[in-house]
């Protein structure tokens, strides 16, 4: 192909790129313009959040900052709406989510692509499908399930007002941080299998073959050997499930029903109207909300594209 | 593959030779068992609260059980549920029609927009990453906070929009997310804000990986830019169009949270998911009713998750 390029007739290349460059100019300001509708709306949410609500009754909210900005409605929303409890609420589910899913996942993807064995294409069909229900298709049964299954209630870990229970503390999964962990771990370990599978597919079938053969056993060849081969693809994986673990709000609507126990996310929905009583406090709220994964995006933006696009273009 | 595998045992020693036949040659019994744990604890928590409540639901749509006491042959009503949803439950086909709209509108505004954002993204320019960055910001917020921030410029009297308009104070205020007429609009343009970034990026990796030799030669052969796209570009990407469609669908007919935080899907945004929910878990405990509605989604979405799986798995195998 570099030598059909190099023998074309130069003067030709040269005056195809001129006469783009017009072109090229009409890009960029349509692109620029397409930016700044994109960005709108959130600068209108942060400029929404910074003035004071006395203002805004005054002159609406299209208008100048003629009393300034503030952080006051930020300040009002950290301690009245309790935003670090939800914060807390959120971690204690996203991160053991996150684990749990990736080494199940991982076990899954590891045995179905290293050994060749008669299920392993259905198994791989049963966790892609079922990730792509809407989960609405079984929320029904499920909510039953977690009303009806016993879980053991052994105490719990007390910091300040949050109390994490082990296991449950009605003895049952509905109502329980360990619930929500376990909804979000077997249904995003439908979608880490698949792209983990994709991944562990580029991984030579003979690693593990003569790991073997130097007598190591199946756990420990999945565990030292493809795990750390796999470190790019689980960041990545990390990444994004972390961001739909933190951001769901349908499983944490249905299977919890205390107020106190929702993560972040939805927790915002509840506070609406009792604590987010005007828009510049709830745009205070929804803006802390969104920080974690924003920041999430900023600093890990190629794993959190890797992980979205892993999926699809391997194929 | 098999010769070489069974070169590779018998260099291996004599003791794994004699067992040379099998693929599972090198696994010895307790190998086996750990890979038997390692698939099956995962499977098994899949099937038992994914693919067991898909059946359930299934079983459950022909009943009127309603959550109290247990279910007996008498519950048995067989296609009731489904006669009264088709014509008597006055909800169902405007939830219908607002996921088939949702479909359309994602299908044939944000889903091309995404494409065509990435396809200008595709190529040496100052900024590209930027304005990458930018579109996919949305993408990593929740549809609830998208769903609040886009409160902000539809709001009837605070909203941004109608104080540009001038429309905020007269008597014919425009109420973007209460007027069951435009409030599904309103919606969907939220939607997108976070659907188009996510499509661009999944299609600008697939632009991506297109050998660049082939459009350098429609180059050079003298097509235009556009030729070069719709001839060359885009036949090499049929792949990816493919996924890029189901996941579009997959996403319209699980659209629930933004309706949900806007109004629970009341009032112009009902949707078959918000109806599920409505009706066996929040409002009622129509248990048979709901699921029979759960299955009339079940049998649309296995339509794109059969066009997937077709898609995806003969790439795993």
């Amino acid at each position: 192909m570099s030598v059909i390029v190099a023998t074309a007739p130069r003067a030709a290349v040269r005056k195809a790129s001129r006469r783009v460059k017009p072109a090229r100019v009409i890009l960029q300001a349509f692109l620029i313009a397409m930016v700044a509708l994109w960005l709108f709306p959130l600068f209108w949410a942060v400029y929404a959040s910074l003035r004071p609500y006395g203002d805004t009754v005054i002159h609406g909210y299209l208008s100048w900052p003629t009393n300034g900005l503030s952080l006051v409605n930020y300040q009002n929303v950290w301690t009245q709406a309790e935003i670090p409890y939800y914060y807390l609420n959120t971690l204690v589910i996203v991160v053991p989510g996150v684990i749990l899913t990736l080494l199940l996942a991982s076990m899954v993807a590891f045995c179905c692509t290293q050994f060749s064995w008669k299920f392993n294409l259905i198994v791989l069909m049963l966790f892609t499908a079922g990730n792509l229900l809407p989960p609405q298709v079984i929320i029904v049964p499920l909510y039953w399930i977690y009303l009806n299954t016993p879980i053991a209630n052994l105490g719990s870990i007390d910091i300040g007002n949050f109390s994490f229970a082990i296991f449950s503390d009605n003895n049952l999964l509905y109502d329980q941080y360990i619930g929500i962990i376990l909804i979000h771990v077997v249904f995003q370990t439908g979608f880490a299998t698949f792209v983990l599978s994709n991944y562990m597919k580029t991984i030579t079938k003979e690693i593990t073959e003569s790991a073997l053969v130097d007598g190591a056993n199946v756990f420990r060849i999945w565990w030292n050997v493809i795990l750390p081969l796999c470190r790019p693809a689980l960041a990545a994986m990390a990444t994004l499930l972390f961001t739909f673990m933190y951001n769901d709000f349908f499983w944490a609507l249905v299977l919890l029903s205390h107020g106190s126990k929702r993560p972040i996310t939805s927790a915002l929905n509840n506070l609406q109207g009792e604590f987010l009583i005007n828009n510049n406090l709830i745009a205070a709220g929804a803006l802390l909300a969104c920080i974690p994964p924003i920041l999430v995006y900023i600093f890990l933006q190629r794993q959190f594209v890797a992980g979205l696009t892993l999926g699809s273009t391997k194929g | 593959m098999a010769p070489a595998r069974a070169r590779e045992a018998s260099a291996a020693g004599p003791l794994v030779a004699t067992r040379r036949k099998r693929r599972y040659t090198l696994l010895t019994r307790h190998d086996k068992i750990i890979i038997a744990l390692m698939v099956g604890v995962p499977l098994t928590l899949d099937l038992l609260l994914i693919w067991g409540p898909t059946l359930a639901s299934v079983a459950l749509s022909f009943t009127n059980w309603q959550n109290i006491g247990p279910i007996t042959g008498k519950n048995f009503v067989g296609f009731k549920n489904y006669q009264f949803l088709f014509t008597g439950y006055t909800l169902f086909w405007p939830a219908f029609l607002h996921n088939l709209i949702w479909l359309a509108w994602l299908t044939l505004i944000a889903t091309p927009l995404g494409m065509f954002f990435a396809v200008l993204l595709d190529r040496e320019m100052r900024g590209a990453r930027i304005y990458q960055s930018v579109f996919f910001l949305p993408v990593v917020l929740s549809l609830v906070v998208v769903g609040f921030i886009w409160d902000l410029q539809f709001a009837p009297t605070d909203g941004f929009i109608n104080n540009v308009l001038g429309t905020s104070h007269s008597a014919n205020v425009i109420d973007w997310l209460g007027n069951p007429r435009i409030n599904l609009f309103s919606l969907l343009i939220a939607t997108s804000w976070r659907h188009i970034g996510y499509i661009m990026i999944l299609y600008l990796a697939g632009l991506k990986s297109v050998d660049p030799s082939l459009r350098e030669a429609a180059r050079v052969d003298g097509a235009t830019e556009v030729q070069t796209f719709f001839r060359v570009v885009l036949p090499v990407m049929a792949p990816i169009n493919v996924i890029i469609v189901v996941v579009t669908a997959i996403e319209a007919l699980r659209a629930f949270d933004i309706a949900f935080i806007i109004n629970q899907g009341k009032n112009g945004l009902e949707l078959l998911s918000i109806l599920i929910y409505n009706n066996s878990i929040s409002e009622a405990s129509l248990v048979g009713f709901g699921s029979a509605i759960a299955v009339i989604l079940l049998l649309i979405s296995l339509v794109p998750i059969v066009a997937f799986l077709s898609r995806v798995m003969r790439t795993l195998a």
